[in-house]
């Protein structure tokens, strides 16, 4: 690879470190290297004990994993959150209108601001949805905006993730770990709580119940598939937090048009579900008839306005690739306003001039599939061998409408914690936003994704990435 | 015309039933051509959960079987005030895009025969869609005799095309796949007819909608050989008979089920 150079967060060119680090910088220089890297290691004891761990797809051996933690936080000032804030709030506000429209009259399409095939060929694309207005008009009520860094004030969006977002449960232990492994380092700088985040979302789903539900309180529950799904630990995690009951299909039924919990005292109606039940197995009733993890009939009770489910079936539509290529135009359509968040150039190998480019430029690009997550089926162009550039070749010649590339991104870096002192790695950002009918939440931090080995622009978990705590300064 | 419809269907099981769901797409709406004066079901052995309008605006009732029951009947009795429109419903296509209609299912995925008889009207579709169409649906006619007890529910068009018998559903899932291998949109409609002479039926009819440049959506009841008139209740669309059932159930346990119509469509 030739050398670049990326935008280091903590340090400027001549070593002294960028404002927002200062404090932090002032502090790490007093400390002793050996204690803190004694404490990296405490922080993994931590993790194994509360028992956060993930299962990775597709690997035998390595059932259940620990996401690497990295102890030294990234660091976002007050005015650079600001920015992030109102764009991600346009943005999801553009996405909600966006999905209200594609299911009801379709006004982007008939206005030719986007190609009709980038709906009609998006397997997200859920008929049973069309006429279909959720309680309180909300499609997303959970969003996790991927974001990049690639200079001071050059931040793109690379995912939208409108669909199931996970991780927050890891913004919110790395903050614990935190906290109590450097507890002084939060009484000399201002950092923005994440804690409020389950209340939060306890809140924001309650605005979302059905306008008919009784009761002052609206009952919520988190669907889960089940401990056998790689983000068990986060379903469990996150309704213990909220207050809010853990289920499987097998507790729900439809009784009296509602779909109810059994309890011990017979069946208790729910208002809000948070499924993270994929939508071909929500209801075998109407999607898969051999899914288990659905529940029979939720469809009939949904489209009936007697339940809410977050986030709304068929809102993957919107986590396509093909269709993020057209998000600034969405979001002009929408909203009327230029994108605040830049999108990442994006060639979708459909076309036959973009297929070419990418084919002549694949060792510089970074080619995704159109419906893929995770990392997984990603080449990255500059890391590939020339074996592989030639196996991906002949992969976009066989299925080119499969295929979008990006340039290579300068990710930014922020140093890790290793036996040598801090060394620069790259990051991203995924914040956490709520939306209901009422107010966009986003809550002051995220989850920092950091790509643990040398020079690697990968940082998804399932690729061996770590995380970071994010601290977003106060004024 | 006016016209007068009872429909009880009965499913009857060989043991208790612990629990079952039923999907209901059984009353007709008022729409082109046709005006609901009166309709209503009534349930023995099953209780109503929910009723709702679904994505093809299909008046849908979901219905729980009443636990440990081994019988369900459903029975719909209602008149209808029909208009003779020639079969050309027009150009009310509710939210659902026409693209919709384009896409072939799982049941209608077209394979030879179909194609076959597909590329037979493909010069006239290319001249007159409303020419080829009728043509299609006389090749359909000729291709698959009118047989009942030779497919199932779940047999898809191209079995049915090549194994050159079937009935009216087949005859609608088979002009709707050649329709949209055409590139013109097609859907499948359920409802009731009433034909001469013949009081008590033994099942409830279907047919094909083609949406034709200029007209519309125009039906084609290929069973038949005429485009649908004032004896002919539309009661609910699909892009296939799974989506326009007037049945459509789940059901736990291994009872073995038996089907009984009664059926009478009267002026």
């Amino acid at each position: 690879m030739t050398e670049r150079r990326f935008f280091d967060e903590m340090a400027l060119q001549g070593g002294d470190p960028r404002v927002p680090y200062a404090d932090y910088a002032r502090w790490f220089s007093n400390e002793d290297p050996k204690s803190l890297l004694k404490k990296s290691a405490e922080a993994e004891t931590f993790f194994r004990r509360i028992g956060i761990t993930f299962n990775v797809y597709g690997q035998k051996d390595a059932d259940e994993r620990l996401i690497p933690f990295d102890i030294v936080p990234r660091i976002i000032s007050a005015s650079e959150w600001r920015v992030l804030e109102k764009g991600i709030d346009q943005r999801v506000r553009a996405l909600n209108a966006f999905l209200a429209d594609i299911y009801n009259k379709q006004e982007i399409l008939k206005a030719g601001r986007l190609p009709e095939h980038i709906i009609s060929r998006n397997a997200a694309f859920l008929p049973q949805m069309i006429g279909m207005t959720p309680p309180g008009g909300v499609y997303t009520h959970i969003v996790g905006t991927d974001l990049v860094r690639t200079g001071e004030n050059e931040f793109y969006v690379l995912e939208d993730n409108a669909r199931t977002p996970s991780g927050v449960s890891y913004m919110l232990e790395n903050r614990e770990t935190m906290l109590q492994m450097f507890p002084e380092l939060f009484t000399k700088m201002k950092v923005r709580p994440v804690s409020s985040y389950p209340a939060e979302l306890r809140r924001s789903l309650g605005e979302c119940a059905p306008p008919n539900f009784d009761g002052t309180k609206p009952a919520v529950a988190v669907l889960t598939p089940g401990i056998h799904n790689s983000a068990y630990f986060e379903h469990s995690f996150l309704a213990d937090h909220m207050g809010a009951e853990l289920v499987e299909a097998s507790d729900l039924r439809v009784v009296d048009g509602r779909v109810q919990m059994r309890t011990t005292r017979g069946y208790k109606a729910l208002d809000v579900i948070y499924r993270r039940v994929d939508d071909e197995y929500l209801d075998p009733l109407t999607f898969n008839p051999d899914s288990l993890l659905g529940v029979p009939g939720i469809m009939d009770a949904y489209r009936a306005g007697n339940i809410t489910i977050a986030n709304a079936p068929g809102t993957g539509i919107a986590d396509d690739k093909a269709l993020y290529s057209y998000m600034p135009d969405i979001v002009e359509f929408y909203t009327g306003e230029k994108a605040i968040l830049q999108n990442v150039p994006t060639w979708r190998c459909s076309e036959e001039e973009s297929l070419k480019y990418v084919l002549d430029n694949l060792a510089d690009l970074v080619v995704k599939e159109v419906h893929g997550s995770g990392g997984y089926g990603m080449l990255v162009g500059p890391a590939a061998s020339k074996k592989e550039l030639k196996a991906f070749e002949a992969k976009l010649r066989a299925r080119p409408d499969n295929y979008v590339a990006q340039p290579t991104l300068a990710l930014s870096t922020v140093p890790i914690m290793t036996k040598a002192g801090l060394a620069p790695r790259h990051v991203d950002l995924r914040p956490f936003v709520l939306v209901s009918p009422k107010r966009v939440h986003i809550t002051a931090g995220g989850l920092t994704r950091v790509a643990l080995k040398e020079g690697s622009l990968v940082v998804n978990s399932s690729q061996g990435g770590g995380t970071k705590d994010t601290w977003v300064l106060g004024d | 015309m006016r016209l007068n419809i009872t429909h009880k269907t009965t499913y009857s099981y060989d043991r208790p039933v612990h629990y079952a769901l039923l999907q209901l797409r059984m009353t007709p709406r008022s729409a082109a051509g046709q005006k609901v004066l009166n309709w209503s079901t009534t349930l023995e052995g099953a209780t109503s959960q929910v009723t709702y309008d679904d994505h093809f605006r299909n008046v849908t009732e979901l219905i729980e079987m009443d636990a440990g029951s081994s019988a369900v009947s459903i029975t719909c009795q209602g008149e209808v005030e029909v208009e003779n429109l020639n079969g050309v419903i027009g150009m009310g296509t509710g939210l659902a895009p026409l693209w919709l209609f384009l896409q072939q299912t799982p049941a209608t995925v077209p394979g030879p025969t179909i194609r076959k008889i597909a590329q037979q009207v493909k010069k006239a579709t290319e001249a007159s869609q409303l020419d080829g169409m009728h043509q299609l649906s006389g090749a359909i006619a000729d291709a698959v005799t009118y047989r009942t007890g030779m497919t199932l529910s779940t047999t898809p068009a191209e079995d049915a095309a090549s194994e050159g018998q079937g009935v009216c559903q087949d005859h609608a899932q088979i002009m709707i796949a050649a329709a949209r291998h055409l590139g013109l949109p097609a859907r499948y409609v359920s409802g009731y007819l009433l034909m001469d002479e013949v009081v008590d039926q033994e099942a409830s009819h279907a047919w094909a909608e083609v949406w034709i440049e200029g007209l519309g959506w125009v039906g084609f009841d290929v069973s038949n050989a005429v485009c649908p008139d004032d004896r002919y209740v539309r009661v609910a669309l699909g892009r296939d008979y799974g989506e326009a059932a007037p049945v459509h159930g789940l059901r736990q346990g291994n009872a073995t089920e038996e089907l009984c119509v009664s059926l009478q469509v009267q002026q």
